[in-house]
């Protein structure tokens, strides 16, 4: 110490003080900006005022005929209050809503908003109440996941309605698991997360979001690999199986029967 | 056969129209009518086109046998090479449906183009008098004097005991594909529930929290000491019988409980045996706002709000509900076994 308060009247001292400032507020800055930059992916809500705004707008000419004026649901529709974000995604961006016509469940259709007006009713959602988030990049990164336990997941968890090759099945009055084939990691996610329509939700304390990534790791996998037996008839097991023997192969059988005892000309 | 006596193959009808025999019925027998002579048969050329035509359907079956062979032999089928395996077993499947399907369709074009097609009368041989049938008894009877089984009860006593006991060694085979101790249907009666044991989450293993499950949440539920069976076969068998669905509703939607039920569900969670009672398939296509259970086999549909009742389909008695409540801890664990047994209904429960 003796040696640095004799040195403090030299003529670099200054510089030397100013540097180290520099270096200490700029590394402060740059460790600050980082801490905020996690805490905005973390909790995904990176959404702005304007976006909660428009979506309002958005909702109230589109929407609120049956969610309520204020979300706060009608006869026709449920209360959104704490739906969240990941569940205006999933249904509004896999064109569920707004809803073709009633019945007894949703129907995916070509979407009705484009990506950023999506994002505007999330936001707008999201701002009533806390709710399932739109997911992080990191869950949707099929590279990071584990395909054989993502398999081992979806036959316990899923298959028994979705079908061991994720190609849907029927459920009971006029309900339906949809197949996944096709359908984007997020949505997947999101569906997951939030359980739309019948399906039971799956929350991230059930399936964890690591484990949820396996899921999506699988179904991807599974889609890009094709049906190595030949025609799947829909991967739908015995009924389109059937339904092809007892049309085209009884057809035949009798359209054989009718060659073999007619006479030749 | 045997009408057609001289003369080619093709040398015309043997009975022609209008010369069917008298029969004493009201409408004559009108006999076949008039031969007609195919194309292959007047015309040379028609036949050597048919001929070309049967060959062509053979050299298919040749093709479709060689097709097998390239599929089989040349196509290298490497590990998660998907590719060529679709190849292979396209090659493999037409070409074995080429080589029989040639085959069989050359040879019945064969027959139709070209083999003889005159029209041929067998008649039906009249009926026999009582005599024939007295005879066929007595020839039986000839043959049961000539082993003789009358006279020496000894012969057929021991062959009647030779029968009766031969079956059994497969009886004996049967019964020891299952050697273990609780053989029977006694061990059906029974889980590895009991009072204290965690529910953990299928296949993870870990243990499950009531906080854990938010309204319209389904959880698929393994009991905690199932890790420590030993024996992957055991562990499958216990499973199979333990599986649990846990489901959380909202409280008021469920009905009035049977009295003694009132303390098995824990909040709005409640759980109950996977194996449909039926014939057991596992029962677990949860829709979260009807609360119905619908088994994916024969379409059976359980009341999750009314103590899993069935409300549609061949299932005889509801599903099992799995007395649950929460350790001090907070995570769930079960009360007791099942109630009664799991499954399908068994002869003993009529």
């Amino acid at each position: 110490m003796k040696a640095l308060s004799q040195k403090r009247r030299h003529p670099l001292a200054a510089v030397a003080l100013l540097l180290l400032g520099l270096l200490l507020t700029g590394g402060l800055y740059a460790a600050a900006t980082s801490i905020n930059d996690a805490q905005a992916t973390n909790a995904a809500e990176a959404y702005s005022a304007s976006d909660v705004e428009e979506g309002e707008r958005l909702f109230v000419a589109n929407c609120a005929t049956c969610h309520g004026i204020n979300a706060e649901g009608s006869d026709a529709g449920p209360s959104l209050i704490g739906s969240g974000a990941a569940a205006v995604d999933f249904q509004v961006g896999t064109g569920r809503m707004p809803m073709q016509m009633s019945g007894p469940q949703a129907q995916k259709k070509p979407a009705q908003f484009n990506d950023e007006q999506t994002m505007q009713l999330s936001a707008y959602v999201a701002s009533l109440g806390s709710g399932p988030a739109v997911p992080d990049e990191e869950y949707l990164d099929v590279e990071q996941g584990n395909i054989a336990r993502g398999g081992e997941l979806f036959r316990i968890n899923c298959a028994m309605c979705h079908n061991a090759a994720a190609a849907g099945g029927a459920l009971t009055e006029g309900k339906y698991a949809p197949a996944l084939d096709g359908v984007e990691s997020r949505h997947i996610y999101a569906a997951m997360v939030t359980g739309p329509q019948n399906m039971p939700e799956f929350n991230d304390s059930n399936i964890p979001p690591e484990d949820k990534r396996d899921i999506i790791a699988f179904l991807k996998n599974n889609e890009s690999q094709g049906v190595p037996g030949g025609f799947s008839l829909g991967s739908l097991g015995p009924v389109s199986e059937g339904l092809l023997i007892w049309t085209l192969g009884l057809a035949l059988l009798i359209g054989s029967m009718v060659w073999l005892t007619s006479r030749s000309s | 056969m045997g009408e057609h006596g001289n003369g080619g193959p093709n040398s015309g009808a043997v009975i022609k129209a209008g010369e069917g025999r008298s029969s004493g019925y009201a409408i004559d027998n009108p006999g076949l009518p008039p031969h007609r002579p195919r194309l292959s048969d007047a015309d040379e050329k028609a036949a050597k086109r048919a001929e070309r035509q049967v060959s062509a359907l053979f050299l298919i079956s040749i093709i479709g046998t060689v097709m097998f062979f390239v599929g089989y032999f040349a196509v290298g089928v490497t590990a998660g090479d998907l590719q060529m395996l679709r190849l292979q077993n396209t090659l493999l499947g037409l070409g074995v449906a080429f080589a029989m399907l040639g085959i069989g369709l050359g040879v019945v074009q064969w027959a139709r183009a070209l083999m003889p097609d005159h029209e041929v009368i067998e008649d039906r041989k009249p009926l026999r008098k009582e005599a024939d049938r007295a005879e066929a008894a007595q020839t039986i009877n000839e043959i049961v004097d000539e082993t003789q089984i009358k006279r020496r009860p000894l012969l057929r006593n021991t062959l009647i005991g030779a029968a009766l006991l031969a079956p059994l060694p497969a009886v004996i085979v049967f019964r020891d594909l299952d050697r273990s101790e609780d053989f029977g249907p006694e061990r059906m009666r029974h889980t590895m529930w009991e009072e204290g044991v965690r529910l953990v989450r299928d296949p993870t293993g870990t243990p499950i929290r009531a906080s854990d499950l938010t309204v319209g949440s389904a959880v698929h539920a393994i009991p905690e000491t199932l890790r420590e069976v030993s024996g992957h076969g055991d562990r499958l068998a216990e499973k199979a019988k333990a599986v649990v669905l846990l489901i959380r509703m909202n409280p008021d939607d469920f009905e009035p409980v049977t009295p003694g039920r009132e303390d098995w569900k824990y909040e709005g969670i409640i759980a109950c045996s996977k194996v449909c009672t039926h014939v057991g398939c596992p029962v677990a296509l949860y829709e979260r706002h009807t609360h119905h259970l619908l088994c994916p086999c024969h379409q059976s549909t359980f009341d999750a709000a009314e103590e899993f009742k069935v409300i549609f389909g061949p299932a005889g008695r509801p599903l099992p509900q799995l007395p649950i409540t929460v350790d001090d801890e907070g995570f769930l664990i079960a009360r007791s076994d099942f109630t009664e047994p799991v499954g399908p209904t068994y002869w003993e429960r009529g």
